[in-house]
């Protein structure tokens, strides 16, 4: 019985770390700019498929691992500096089809450079299940949760204690004002897409001997992580992963004690619910709208 | 120059006529096909566009509807051996139906909170059709038998022309007429400032729900038509990628212009057709199309051209 369920709750967290952290990539971009970007997903594909590939090539995986985070923030930084900077004053219909048609063109490049079968990575620490209390954990899903941890206390500590990561909070809460005490939305901007690409990609990165990659995973992924950013009320990033490891132990205990036919259906039932009866998300602004 | 065109009805014989001439360029049943598929989503793109356009209200999930509307007509003749005639009815109801019973808690929602519940139903009635595999035949589809009016059997693509042509020139009429009554002046009050609509006595709820239902109905009317003619359905049909699609054929042909969301229904129903011959490179072009004209033409391709010929002239 316990086992089960632990069973259960450790693929859980293991999956809604990753939808934790895409999740965050659109909290942080949604910040600084008010823009979804439908291409989140992509990062994550990026960096799964690119260390594959690089390592295909030869290259020895540490260094095919940041190279496959350096081609993932060089394609957010790209899609800011090519097509958000550019149509910053268009409404919210025209630039989310912006980022469809940027996650149509880079899941089209990397079906058209590196195929449309699937690949895995090998774990990072060997394959022998871990037996905890009759439940079976993957070395590699403490690796999931560990790299997950790491970056969100370095990001807690950007945001808190560092001057650019302070500036990224006010672009957020007023980007006026911010202008005028010196900050350069433009740049926040740029820093929010690369920071959001990198941990996309280190997500996908690190789920890939888990979950297998290929030219299409960013799909689902990119819509379960808007689903959890928005689960945690959009804008909130302590709300994008709380909203993210939610989804993830939810689908995990769907698929495991209902019926696994229905786990893709989990967040999108779940969300639905909490827009009918909470329409700001778990952790959103209750505010009034200014008229 | 242009005051002529201000009347917006001035353009529904025109459009009449080319539909009828039209044909005369068609030289095989591929012209046709193309063409049945423009009209298809013509009638879609012009009942979203009253959504989007009108009430500014987004929806990333009808095609959620038309899914929904293609695969209640299959089963019901199909697999029940209704007469398609009734199951077609059937059909749009249920799809009102649900549209009616989702409409007032979605649309109390705005800006992304609605994309994402509309995205989310759309999504959830995709994996439903996928998942029931007992009913629907699953991700391979299912075959839809081929209707018959009173005797007279549709079937072949040069009936299949003429009934959606038709279909579209009611629903066009039906849009104007829609645009043009307290209906459509109170929609743009709605878009314009929701709350300064509500202050003066507009009751927007209701409205909202309105058009909300009559473009579900267009939707899911069109994917019953799609599926009697093709006479095959697969669950992509209510996928997250046809209903992108959908809007983009209304924003591209320009929001708050019918005849623009016509011509967003030709140009993204021939692009893939054009496209085909590049094969692998079909996704990157499209993906960087989209994206171009959108940065560029945010306003999409009707009203920014006009307005240049209005400078122009």
């Amino acid at each position: 019985m316990l086992g089960e369920f632990l069973q259960y709750l450790f693929s859980g967290l293991t999956t809604g770390a990753t939808y934790a952290l895409v999740g965050l990539g659109f909290a942080i971009i949604y910040n600084a700019s008010h823009v979804i970007n439908f291409a989140q997903g992509e990062f994550v594909m990026i960096g799964g498929m690119g260390t594959v590939m690089m390592m295909a090539a030869g290259v020895p995986m540490p260094l095919a691992v940041l190279g496959a985070v350096a081609l993932a923030v060089i394609a957010g930084v790209a899609l800011d500096k090519l097509a958000i900077e550019r149509a910053r004053d268009a409404d919210i219909v025209p630039l989310i089809i912006i980022t469809i048609g940027a996650s149509l063109f880079l899941r089209g490049l990397a079906q058209y450079f590196w195929g449309k079968s699937y690949h895995s990575l090998p774990a990072f620490t060997g394959d022998e299940p871990l037996k905890v209390l009759g439940a079976t954990l993957l070395p590699q899903s403490l690796w999931v949760l560990g790299v997950a941890a790491v970056l969100l206390v370095a990001l807690a500590f950007f945001f808190n204690r560092t001057l650019k990561g302070k500036a990224m909070l006010a672009v957020s809460h007023n980007k006026d004002a911010s202008r005028m005490v010196g900050i350069n939305p433009r740049f926040i901007l740029m820093l929010a897409f690369a920071l959001s690409a990198a941990l996309g990609a280190v997500a996908g990165i690190v789920s890939a001997p888990i979950t297998l990659t290929s030219y299409d995973v960013g799909i689902m992924l990119g819509l379960k992580g808007f689903v959890a950013a928005v689960l945690g009320g959009l804008g909130s990033a302590v709300g994008a992963v709380i909203g993210g490891l939610l989804l993830g132990i939810m689908e995990a205990m769907a698929a495991g004690y209902i019926s696994s036919d229905y786990k893709d259906a989990v967040p999108f039932v779940i969300i639905l619910l909490v827009l009918f009866f909470l329409p700001s998300g778990l952790f959103g602004k209750r505010g009034t709208e200014r008229v | 120059m242009w005051n002529r065109f201000r009347n917006p009805y001035a353009g529904l014989p025109v459009l009449a006529i080319v539909l009828a001439v039209l044909p005369l360029a068609f030289s095989n049943p591929y012209h046709y096909d193309v063409a049945i598929h423009v009209l298809i989503n013509a009638v879609v793109a012009v009942g979203l566009n009253l959504l989007i356009g009108y009430a500014g209200q987004i929806s990333l999930g009808h095609a959620g509807f038309f899914g929904l509307g293609a695969y209640t007509t299959g089963i019901l003749s199909g697999v029940y051996g209704w007469p398609p005639l009734l199951s077609v009815l059937a059909a749009l109801v249920v799809v009102g139906v649900l549209a009616f019973a989702v409409a007032r808690p979605i649309l109390r929602l705005s800006g992304h909170y609605l994309a994402m519940a509309t995205l989310g139903l759309g999504i959830l009635i995709s994996i439903v059709i996928s998942t029931e595999g007992w009913l629907t035949g699953g991700p391979d589809g299912m075959i839809v038998p081929t209707i018959s009016v009173f005797g007279w059997e549709l079937f072949g693509e040069t009936r299949w022309y003429w009934v959606m042509a038709v279909l579209l020139l009611v629903a066009v009429w039906l849009a104007l007429n829609l645009i043009d009554s307290p209906v459509g002046r109170a929609l743009r009050a709605v878009h314009g400032s929701e709350v300064a609509a509500q202050v003066a006595g507009v009751n927007t709820i209701s409205y909202k729900v309105l058009i909300f239902v009559v473009s579900a109905v267009f939707a899911a009317l069109m994917g019953t038509a799609s599926a009697h003619y093709s006479g095959f359905i697969t669950p992509d049909l209510a996928g997250f990628f046809h209903s992108i699609e959908f809007v983009t054929m209304v924003v591209l042909g320009g929001m708050a212009s019918t005849y623009g969301a016509l011509i967003g229904a030709v140009i993204l129903t021939t692009l893939p057709q054009l496209l085909t011959g590049f094969d692998d490179l079909e996704m990157v072009i499209f993906g960087a199309i989209l994206m171009a004209v959108m940065i560029f033409m945010p306003r999409g391709l009707v009203p920014t051209l006009t307005a240049r010929l209005r400078k122009g002239s």
